[in-house]
């Protein structure tokens, strides 16, 4: 479907403050029915805000209008909004897990029949939803069993029962498996078929060329400009939300040793009681090892056990030839191993605690004073340390952690890993939930790491980020080492080359799985 | 730049909520003193806050230990049945013959094994502490029984009595244990790293295991201390009563305690909360019970007006910060 003459939505000169904060400032947006308009920007730039204002949830500074197909409507109000065919699909999902499909794709608007509610008319409406959405389950599954991935689909179902018709949809891959994701698309590419408009939000390059009709950038709160497909390239989308040239995204100085003697990190036969069967390799001084794969394949779960986070059914750690097996994350910093989490909220950092405290709380023991008192003075040495060496944007360290920016709470984690002198660093989706211009900070990091000599273990599901990164790639799939990548004759590793890995003929049961060997 | 303008701001709201935070609950302690005052007539006299603070001491130490075991998301229902087994004992072993000094060595003793076997149950086989402190809850209150046959154990010449009677510098000594324990739990948290433990797994229990802090020590550590306190605390009372009964001594004390926790503003998750607000807390029980007692009302509204004031002055507080943190 070719898109239309006038535009179905127009944000215009859109401005919003918060106290003496300008959040936004005379942003403009326009999309199309039939069209997936791309928005992107670093964290703090302003698209929450915009879409927050565009759904009704904050009311706009005066001076700017939203309009649907040509008549204003009115702004700060979630009712008048969702009346005006407005839905948006945010990252935290708002279902209730007990409930079946169609009672939440009816949820606060359910349909009765004198007074009692009519599940069977809730169902009969939602059938044909689900059906045009070319989904698996049905109105009665409870919602508890779907997947992260189908579950996004019945928020989906849930806009398209009232009549949505712009959706809005905020970083919905971040969580989904690439099969999940797939599906995701293809329910895209529908919609954009019966003429919806999708704004869609992602940090992902990839998915911004594949969906996108056109791409606007926001930064600091301003609108920037807006590329059509034709226009889009990675550089020029990047110097646009961070406002200087980016030619260096990666960074890849960095020389591994890569004799048998230099070999740090030897993981033997690791197997846990779950997923992860036999799974051994080597990482080198002053290398960076990629780990690719599903989500699910095991890649995490490897990565815990060799940090000693979950008990190992068999297998050993060798750390510079001697067996060092840890038997809990503290045994394994112990011995030199760090391990970068990849939910920094829920397993990285204290919320509630300062900067300072963050960094500093995995070694407070170490030059505590008598008693285990604390040494405030030290402690605050090496946090302003940590701001300086990671490059920590903040007015002070005494602040709470939660206060602080994606990036900036990452930086902190990596600066506690980094203050117990690791050898061996593994690091779970180091950029996750981290924008432009902090991630470009966090792989120059990681390559001033490898230039020290420290062997890093890189897991992420961005391939452009393993490729860009890692100096080898193994790639998971279902729980054991499919096989390993490395560059040849100067030719760098082809994206295609990791898909074939990762997806690959399914494993046998037997457990016989040879390992291929890639040299692209 | 925006961004550090952005933190700044939230810096200082920040602060501001510490403070409002830090102070919590002593606005509403404050009131009740004078209300009671203008009701009564004598609630302010210096005798009567002597009293006031004497009836506070036992909850202050034993919501103190609460204190630590809330901070790491856990509970302890044990204490009150604690207290009156470390009573018992204590009193038992003042009456033996020649080593009637060891009384409150073994009363603390007796309060630490328990705390210990909780804190053991809990760390060690990761089992819920609402259910090992339950049933350490009833048993230990068997204990206290048994200990005694089931009578009450009477010693006239109570060796440690001037702990519950005498006053230093005209403050009663069982305010200044409570104080000092106040201080002692006030360095631990705030000025030790086995402090900064607590704090964090209250907040995120899997990070801190996985940031390579023990875990299980802190577990042991915070329900030792909350036995060891709640020995001290049955070293009070029968240093008050001469006497301990094991039935009745120390019933429902641990609801007080958890009330002064809670009204200090101790988030029940854990990681949040300070030990001041605790002293607070207590304070207001302590007023409310004395204030009501003064003011000639009967037994029962009594226990139906304290629970009104408990739940009216958390939901407000809990409203005040929820509404300081939008802006």
């Amino acid at each position: 479907m070719t898109p239309q003459e006038h535009p179905l939505l127009e944000m215009r000169d859109i401005s919003k403050t918060f106290g003496s904060v300008v959040a936004l400032s005379g942003v403009s947006l326009t999309a199309y029915g039939g069209e997936v308009h791309a928005l992107m920007g670093e964290n703090g730039a302003g698209k929450s805000t915009l879409m927050k204002i565009l759904s009704g949830a904050y009311t706009p500074d005066a001076g700017g209008d939203i309009r649907i197909n040509g008549t204003a409507i009115q702004t700060g109000s979630p009712k008048i909004s969702q009346a005006n065919g407005i839905a948006v699909i945010y990252q935290e999902l708002t279902l209730a897990p007990n409930l079946t499909v169609a009672e939440n794709v009816f949820l606060g608007n359910e349909r009765t029949r004198r007074g009692i509610v009519d599940r069977a008319a809730m169902r009969e409406e939602t059938t044909p939803i689900l059906k045009r959405l070319g989904v698996k389950f049905s109105a009665s599954t409870q919602v508890a069993s779907l997947s992260l991935g189908e579950r996004q689909l019945v928020e989906i179902a849930r806009g398209m029962s009232r009549g949505a018709r712009i959706i809005v949809m905020d970083e919905p891959t971040t969580s989904l498996s690439s099969s999940e994701t797939e599906k995701l698309f293809d329910v895209i590419a529908g919609l954009k078929a019966e003429g919806i408009a999708i704004i869609y939000i992602s940090h992902r390059m990839e998915e911004i060329y594949r969906l996108s009709d056109r791409c606007s950038v926001l930064r600091d709160g301003h609108y920037v400009g807006t590329l059509e497909h034709d226009d889009l390239n990675a550089e020029r989308l990047v110097s646009m939300m961070v406002g200087r040239d980016m030619s260096t995204f990666y960074t890849k100085e960095h020389k591994p040793h890569t004799g048998e003697r230099d070999i740090v990190l030897s993981v033997k036969g690791m197997t846990d009681s779950r997923l992860v069967k036999d799974c051994s390799f080597d990482v080198h001084q002053g290398e960076v090892l990629g780990i690719a794969g599903l989500v699910g394949s095991g890649r995490t779960e490897l990565a815990r056990l060799i940090y000693g986070a979950d008990p190992a059914v068999s297998g050993k750690v060798f750390l510079n030839g001697k067996d060092v097996t840890p038997t809990s994350p503290r045994d394994a910093l112990a011995e030199g191993i760090a391990y970068l989490t990849e939910d920094r909220k829920e397993l990285g950092l204290f919320l509630d605690m300062s900067i300072s405290d963050n960094i500093n709380i995995s070694v407070m023991e170490n030059d505590s004073g008598l008693g285990g008192t604390r040494r405030f003075g030290k402690e605050e040495a090496r946090a302003r340390q940590s701001f300086e060496n990671l490059e920590i944007k903040s007015p002070s360290s005494k602040i709470t952690v939660g206060s602080l920016s994606g990036g900036n709470q990452q930086k902190v984690l990596l600066a506690r890993l980094l203050e117990a002198k690791p050898k061996v660093i593994i690091l779970d989706e180091p950029t996750r939930g981290v924008d432009v211009g902090a991630k470009s900070e966090i792989y120059r990091l990681i390559d001033g790491l490898a230039q020290q000599g420290i062997a890093i273990m890189m897991i992420s599901s961005e391939l452009p980020e393993i490729i860009g990164v890692s100096d080898r790639v193994l790639v998971m799939r279902e729980g054991v080492i499919a096989g390993e990548i490395s560059p040849q004759d100067g030719k760098a590793i082809e994206q295609e080359d990791i898909m074939r890995l990762s997806t690959g003929p399914s494993a046998s049961p037997s457990g016989d799985h040879p390992r291929q060997t890639v040299t692209a | 730049m925006t961004n550090i303008a952005d933190a700044q701001n939230k810096n200082n709201s920040l602060k501001i909520q510490g403070v409002i935070r830090a102070l919590g609950m002593l606005p509403v302690l404050i009131l009740l003193a004078i209300g009671f005052q203008l009701l009564t007539g004598k609630f302010l006299s210096v005798n009567n806050l002597s009293i006031v603070m004497q009836q506070a001491s036992i909850n202050i130490v034993l919501a103190a230990g609460m204190t630590f075991v809330i901070l790491t998301g856990g509970i302890d229902l044990s204490v009150g049945s604690v207290l009156a087994a470390s009573a018992m004992g204590a009193l038992i072993v003042s009456l033996v013959p020649g080593i009637g000094w060891m009384a409150i060595p073994a009363g603390l003793a007796l309060g630490l094994m328990f705390g210990l076997v909780n804190g053991a149950l809990i760390a060690l086989l990761a089992l819920p502490p609402f259910i090992i402190t339950l049933g350490s809850l009833t048993a230990v209150r068997g204990v206290a029984r048994l200990m005694g046959e089931d009578t009450t154990v009477f010693n006239g010449q109570l060796p440690f009595a001037v702990i519950g009677n005498g006053s230093f510098l005209g403050i009663p000594i069982l305010a200044l244990i409570a104080l000092t324990v106040i201080v002692a739990c006030w360095f631990i948290l705030r000025r030790t790293v086995l402090g900064t433990w607590i704090y964090a797994i209250g907040g995120n229990h899997e990070a801190a295991r996985l940031t390579g802090i023990k875990v299980s020590f802190v577990l042991l550590f915070v329900y030792g201390a909350s036995g060891f306190l709640a020995g001290v605390g049955g070293i009070m009372s029968a240093a008050r009563l001469y006497a301990a009964n094991g039935l009745q001594l120390g019933q429902a004390y641990e609801l007080d305690a958890i009330a002064a926790v809670i009204l200090g503003g101790t988030s029940f998750v854990g990681g949040v909360g300070s030990i001041w607000g605790t002293l607070v807390g207590a304070l207001i029980i302590a007023v409310l019970t004395n204030g009501l007692i003064l003011t000639g009302v009967s037994d029962i509204w009594q226990f139906i007006i304290k629970g009104l004031v408990i739940i009216a002055a958390v939901s407000l507080d809990r409203y005040r910060l929820k509404s300081g943190n939008r802006t």
